[in-house]
């Protein structure tokens, strides 16, 4: 059994090998920021004034050579921002007349300001829109790609959660906790040791899968053993994620930390998308993964054994498939592309201790949408949750994005509690 | 190292607001899941919808104080119908993932921008209590004996605080002896069975999630007056998962149990606070430092929480076959 799961650790590990590309983060959690340009040059030296709602100063940017700007804010709220007209070219002057704007701060994200410019005393609307304001659609693409990638990680984190949850019976509140162990192993041996961010990634994977054996092996299923219920399982697993999560706060801290390398890739843009490229290899990996260890379900024995496990174990071991070989395996996979799962957020976001817990509940909506103890609709479910939640920020603010998931949660439990995929005795 | 201030913060958060308040929560969690056996993972989003009915109702709305208490009453309550139609016909997991999910919409919309108007945002709102404190029949000054005082403003919080958990606990203890009590018991321990006797068990669950989202209403309502504000960071899961320990802590399906296991919670955590901030300022610790002593009496609570459920999971005072953590 041993040499199965180091097999497919290596494999999995392997996968990340591939990997050539993650990250960038904004340092600030939140701010402002803003880039101007004129007749297509972008313009320097332009003094940029941010007071609060009330008017009291906050900070005060100029622009650089490149034309952008940018304010970091401490609490998210309604800002003022105000373009000193004086420090704009002679010939230049803003659109529209107004020299000040009131945008939105949400928690954990950059406002973008927009400041049109013109040359002085040309008519006031021009005829055709230009560059800033993009349109819905370019927008709905833009989005549809961030969802798409929130959900491959939502999606590799949910994997683990509900084959545990069908072969064990387990509802794990721990599985956040594994998220966030993968990005602050990476960050160890990242930042820590000073190797490059791919073989960070590598051992802490591979890390992160022993120490899901080593759960399994020694906590969980000496549980198991003992015929602790699964209610009361599910409890202590809220007591392991309490420990693990503030350990992680003694040893990280309750700051955002940024991997190494990869933080601040230029954006390309393909269509209408435009991200960095290591969103881009992110996601090859992600996708690579998931339809590997999907081919893995369905094709190898292992996998087949595992299915036949979540679907009924006593019949599985009935029929001679040794049931606690198989759950080992799949804590060993779980834990590790959990921690592939952290790595990813990681890149795209900052990395914090609370970062597995915050998006927990986004895996239990991917998992619940899809059936709970189905590996497929685990991978169904949390595309659409991933989708769903970067999509409805067209219309809801930002910052309010996951009640939108969480609502729909609720409202498929009302309709179709057994999920998409799932079958109704399920729910019992 | 300073043992009169640790010993009497100690034996003082035996008796304090945060004791009051968890208390509060655990006697409703208690409802839920010692008695019913709901597993109600949602029992901040009660506490806020109630501290925040009576901040918005008394800041914004400009009404006086009983109202408030009536409009946070009125949430909890409707908050446990909308939380139960579509929830309580479902099996526990599902239960739990729906109620810790409803929680987080709630504390996401109450520290929201876009309803900065309303709820204050991360800040939350202050300046509610003012017809609380109008109440206070104590007189200016401290009250207590030796280093054991309270202000007059924490005594009448206290006074009341404790007036509630008598009452709820009295409740409590007269509807369980009750057949009504004696039917959510039996819910717990066999749903089917209960339904082919011709009971409605959706009903009952649902007058049973009121009573202990009601009952953990008033810890909210604790929370706000004592502090005299209320923040959504407050209400978040851990403070359910907190009141959960307390509950396991002190003995599911007993009425006392989650009073003494709050006591006894707060008794530790304060304890062991003092004594290893002590440490380390005394240098006894020199690996740790001052801001590593929260995050590990937190720590403690997790290992405790695993702790109890793997070797008493009863608590102190409870009875194993009274306790509903098997399957179904």
């Amino acid at each position: 059994m041993r040499r199965a799961v180091i097999a497919f650790t290596a494999f999995l590990s392997g996968l990340v090998l591939l990997l050539t590309a993650p990250a960038q983060a904004a340092t600030a959690d939140q701010g402002l920021r803003g880039t101007l340009t004129f007749q297509g040059q972008p313009v320097n030296g332009v003094k940029i004034v941010v007071t609060t709602e009330s008017g009291q100063p906050v900070a005060e940017a100029t622009t650089n050579a490149q034309g952008t700007w940018q304010v970091p804010v401490d609490k998210p709220g309604k800002y003022k921002v105000t373009l000193d007209v004086a420090t704009l070219p002679k010939d230049a002057a803003v659109r529209g007349g107004s020299n000040v704007r009131t945008p939105t701060v949400y928690e954990g994200n950059m406002s973008t300001v927009l400041f049109a410019l013109q040359p002085k005393g040309a008519p006031g609307q021009p005829a055709q829109e230009e560059g800033g304001e993009s349109s819905f659609w370019t927008q709905a693409a833009q989005l549809a790609f961030e969802g798409l990638n929130l959900g491959l990680i939502i999606a590799l984190a949910a994997l683990g959660l509900s084959l545990i949850y069908g072969t064990t019976g387990l509802t794990n509140f721990a599985h956040g906790e594994l998220v966030t162990l993968g990005a602050i192993l990476a960050y160890a041996f990242n930042v820590g040791v000073g190797l490059h961010l791919i073989p960070a990634a590598v051992i802490a994977v591979i890390l992160a899968g022993g120490l899901g054996y080593a759960q399994d092996r020694f906590f969980w299923g000496a549980l198991r053993k003992r015929g602790t219920g699964t209610i009361a399982m599910m409890i202590i697993s809220i007591g392991v994620a309490l420990f693990l999560r503030y350990v992680f706060l003694i040893f990280f801290g309750g700051q955002n930390e940024a991997f190494a390398q990869y933080t601040a890739q230029p954006g390309i843009e393909i269509g209408p998308i435009s991200a960095a490229p290591k969103n881009f290899v992110a996601m090859g990996i992600e996708l690579l993964v998931l339809i590997v260890v999907g081919v893995a379900l369905l094709r190898t024995r292992t996998g087949k054994a595992a299915r036949a496990v979540a679907d009924n174990p006593a019949l599985a071991s009935s029929s001679g498939i040794n049931v606690d070989r198989v759950i080992r395996i799949i804590w060993t996979m779980g834990g590790a592309i959990a921690a592939l799962a952290g790595i990813m957020l990681g890149l795209s976001q900052n990395l914090k201790y609370t970062m597995g817990q915050d998006i927990l509940l986004l895996i239990f909506a991917g998992v619940t949408l899809g059936g709970l103890g189905t590996a497929f609709g685990a991978l169904v479910g949390s595309l659409i949750v991933g989708l769903f939640i970067q999509l409805s920020t067209l219309w809801v603010p930002p910052e309010l994005k996951s009640v939108g998931a969480l609502a729909v949660l609720i409202i498929v439990l009302l309709f179709r509690p057994q999920g998409i995929l799932g079958r109704r005795e399920r729910i019992g | 190292m300073d043992w009169v201030t640790i010993i009497s913060t100690t034996v003082k958060a035996a008796v304090g607001v945060e004791t009051v308040l968890y208390a509060l929560a655990a006697i409703g969690i208690n409802v839920h899941f010692g008695y019913t056996g709901l597993l109600n993972f949602g029992q901040a989003a009660f506490m806020a919808v109630a501290g925040y009915g009576l901040a918005v109702t008394v800041t914004v709305l400009g009404l006086p104080f009983w109202i408030g208490i009536g409009v946070g009453l009125l949430a909890a309550v409707l908050l446990a119908v909308v939380l139960g139609i579509p929830t309580l016909r479902l099996r526990a997991d599902y239960l739990a993932i729906v109620t810790i999910a409803a929680a987080e919409i709630i504390r996401l919309i109450f520290r929201s921008v876009a309803f900065k108007d309303v709820f204050g945002g991360s800040d939350g709102q202050r300046g509610f209590s003012e017809g609380f404190y109008a109440l206070n029949p104590f007189p200016e000054g401290d009250y207590g004996f030796g280093w054991f005082t309270f202000n007059n403003r924490v005594t009448w919080v206290l006074f009341v605080g404790w007036l509630l958990i008598a009452l709820s606990c009295l409740i409590v203890y007269l509807l369980m002896k009750s057949p009504w009590g004696r039917v959510l018991k039996a819910i717990r321990e066999d749903e089917d069975a209960v339904r082919a006797l011709g009971k409605n068990v959706f009903s009952y669950k649902m007058q049973s999630l009121i009573l202990g989202g009601v009952i953990g209403a008033l810890g909210g309502f604790i929370y706000g007056l004592a502090f005299a504000s209320v923040q959504p960071d407050i209400f978040g899961t851990e403070t359910t998962f907190f009141a959960y320990t307390i509950v396991i802590l002190g003995g599911a399906a007993r009425v006392l149990g989650p009073v003494v296991g709050s006591m006894i919670f707060w008794v530790l955590l304060v304890l062991v606070n003092g004594i290893l901030s002590g440490a380390v300022e005394a240098g006894y610790l020199p690996f740790m430092a001052p801001t590593q002593v929260g995050p590990v009496r937190f720590l403690l609570v997790g290992i405790g929480l695993i702790l109890l459920l793997v070797y008493r999971p009863q608590g102190i005072f409870g009875d194993k076959r009274e306790i509903a953590i098997d399957a179904r």
